[in-house]
């Protein structure tokens, strides 16, 4: 387990080198003059624009940047916001909170909707229920997050004057008005991720249902519940969690369009905010950081697998 | 005398005669009649996405009408804040919206089929390089690497349809992928490399047809995450910039303020969005039933 870990890390240096060179070769690419974006107006003397670009590297040869950001990034240092000068590194550490908390929270949620409603629709295959919960979570899957986001806001404010509280308060300050501000935003996110969920959920089950050992658990006078439970659901899981390790990369697009929506201070609305102000370090950094973060949540997903699977080894 | 001669001649589909395409197409369609429908719906809005800046009733941006006037016969969805029609500008946004997914689909197609195919069917280098190439995209999360690649290459309509096609590239390429390998081993491959066919040929005439079912579902299924992702971007203010042609995520945010006045303001981008989707979701699901019944239910 230990040296499967570790080979998994080992194997994803090269995906993240690959992924570091893109990113900094595409910034590279952009139109448009650091100088202008810097200092924030149109007529700036050359020998401005000479001091600025060797304070931030850019007169020295592409790839020496590139090898002294990468040096950085590997000690934390993701480098220096252009516009406020701030170390991306802590900007990161401070607006994550409200990525990751909506993030597990929303996809909490998603699988405890989910799965109820994935096994029943199993259970009632092509009858009446089934029909219909197939035909919600198709509707569900189809309307766009920040759609029903703004229905939420709008609709209680229409008729109940109600407004979640601002300014944003952190978890760890006022954990009750914090969650009222998250609520609204979770049940947005969880929506489609739950009906994904559902639908392979029923599809995983009804594959397990029709399996041996699940008609020997219930010859041999095993409750019903104990047969769905330990023995089907248990087993139809295992393609689930791969769609929740993929989703995962759609959840965290999710938050950025649902942050923006709600004006919650998290990753996503840095991302926005740092792609009008053409913040390239800033961009760099994120970018980097979410593409970090999912390398990390796959391969958590792939060690879960024994979780569910005691035939799963890791060599 | 007439109708005993009918009734002779009814059995509809004699044996020997080959089925039609069109026979076929019926036959499904009779079978999942809310799929036919869906998929009726699928080609207007390809229709839609092409003609509606032609065929709508006003401009996008005449603004000689009452503002927010609730929906009514002489406009059916309404009109906005700054006094424009909103059926007229959803029909006008149709291309920036459906169009870009259209684009996004092709790209996707190309680039993962091509890819898949050859690293299924060639295996070695090809298929290592490949699969590091989609470690590497899935490492992104799909919004996050759209925003990223428009704010390079610049919020027009080809760079937009190209980054949202790239995010979808690894799906197309596993699926091809796999149904290749599933191929690969089957006697007329074998027959065709006796005969001397070069794996070129052998890759375009004889596995490509095997795995056109598998590629037909994944793109109408991806079509409906092309759209969401599409307005999810414009949403955030970084789709393909066009005050003229709005697509419906964008104008869904730019009527922020008259959300609260009008509802109908947030009801109608928003519903345009949900209903072409749930059209091309609903047709996929018949797709995959009808092509690739191994599949049904997945996803």
């Amino acid at each position: 387990m230990g040296r499967y870990i570790i080979r998994r890390l080992l194997l994803a240096i090269p995906v993240l080198l690959v992924v570091s060179i893109l990113i900094f070769g595409g910034v590279r690419v952009v139109p448009g003059d650091v100088c202008k974006i810097v200092l924030g107006s149109a007529d700036v003397t050359d020998e401005q624009c000479g001091r600025i670009e060797s304070q931030l590297g850019l007169d020295k040869p592409v790839v020496s940047q590139y090898f002294s950001w990468l040096g950085g990034v590997l000690q934390g240092d993701f480098g220096r916001s252009m516009t406020n000068r701030r170390s991306v590194t802590s900007v990161i550490e401070d607006r994550m909170y409200v990525t990751v908390e909506l993030a597990v929270m929303s996809s909490v949620l998603a699988i405890t909707i989910a799965l109820p409603i994935g096994v029943y629709s199993a259970l009632k295959q092509d009858k009446g229920p089934d029909v219909f919960l197939r035909f919600v979570t198709i509707g569900w899957l189809s309307m766009p997050s920040f759609w029903v986001g703004t229905m939420l806001i709008v609709f209680p404010a229409i008729w109940w004057g109600y407004a979640t509280p601002v300014p944003y308060a952190h978890f760890w300050e006022d954990p009750l008005k914090n969650l009222e501000q998250m609520y609204l935003p979770t049940i947005a996110l969880a929506l489609s991720l739950s009906a994904t969920l559902a639908r392979l959920t029923r599809s995983s089950m009804l594959e397990v249902l029709r399996q041996d050992y699940v008609r020997t658990a219930r010859a041999k006078g095993l409750h019903e519940r104990v047969v769905l439970s330990k023995h089907a659901l248990k087993n139809a899981m295992l393609p689930v969690v791969t769609l929740i390790g993929i989703q995962l990369g759609f959840l965290l697009g999710g938050t950025v369009v649902l942050e923006s929506l709600f004006a919650l201070p998290g990753l996503g609305t840095l991302l926005v905010e740092s792609v009008i102000t053409k913040d390239f370090p800033q961009i760099q950094g994120l970018v980097l950081f979410f593409a970090v973060i999912i390398i990390l949540i796959n391969i958590a997903v792939d060690l879960s697998y024994a979780l569910f699977d005691p035939r799963v080894r890791f060599s | 005398m007439a109708t005993a001669i009918e009734t002779i001649a009814v059995p509809a589909e004699p044996i020997l005669r080959p089925k039609s395409w069109r026979s076929t197409v019926l036959r499904n369609a009779r079978r999942n009649p809310v799929g036919a429908v869906a998929g009726i719906a699928c080609f207007g809005l390809i229709l839609l996405a092409v003609f509606g800046a032609t065929v709508a009733p006003y401009d996008a941006s005449n603004i000689s009408f009452e503002r927010l006037q609730a929906p009514s016969a002489d406009h059916p969805f309404g009109t906005d804040s700054l006094s424009r029609d909103l059926l007229s500008r959803i029909m006008h946004g149709a291309w920036n919206s459906l169009g870009v997914a259209f684009v996004a689909i092709a790209v996707s197609m190309v680039l993962g089929v091509t890819l898949g195919v050859m690293s299924g069917y060639l295996g070695g280098a090809i298929d290592l390089v490949t699969s590091r190439f989609i470690d590497v995209m899935l490492a992104y999360p799909a919004i996050v690497f759209v925003i990223f690649f428009v704010t390079i290459f610049g919020r027009e309509f080809h760079s937009v349809a190209i980054a949202i096609g790239l995010i979808l590239v690894p799906g197309t390429t596993r699926i091809v992928r796999s149904a290749t390998i599933g191929v690969k081993h089957q006697q007329f491959i074998e027959a065709a490399i006796s005969i001397g066919s070069s794996p070129a040929r052998i890759m375009l005439r004889h596995v490509l047809p095997n795995v056109a079912a598998p590629i037909i579902v994944i793109a109408s299924v991806q079509i409906g995450v092309a759209i969401l992702v599409e307005a999810a971007i414009s949403f955030l203010g970084q789709g393909v910039s066009s005050a003229t042609n709005p697509s419906w995520g964008r104008m869904l945010n730019e009527m922020r303020p008259s959300w609260q006045l009008a509802w109908w303001t947030m009801i109608v981008p928003g519903a345009a969005i949900s209903s072409a989707v749930i059209a091309f979701n609903i047709f996929g699901d018949a797709l995959r039933d009808w092509l690739d019944p191994r599949l049904r239910g997945s996803r």
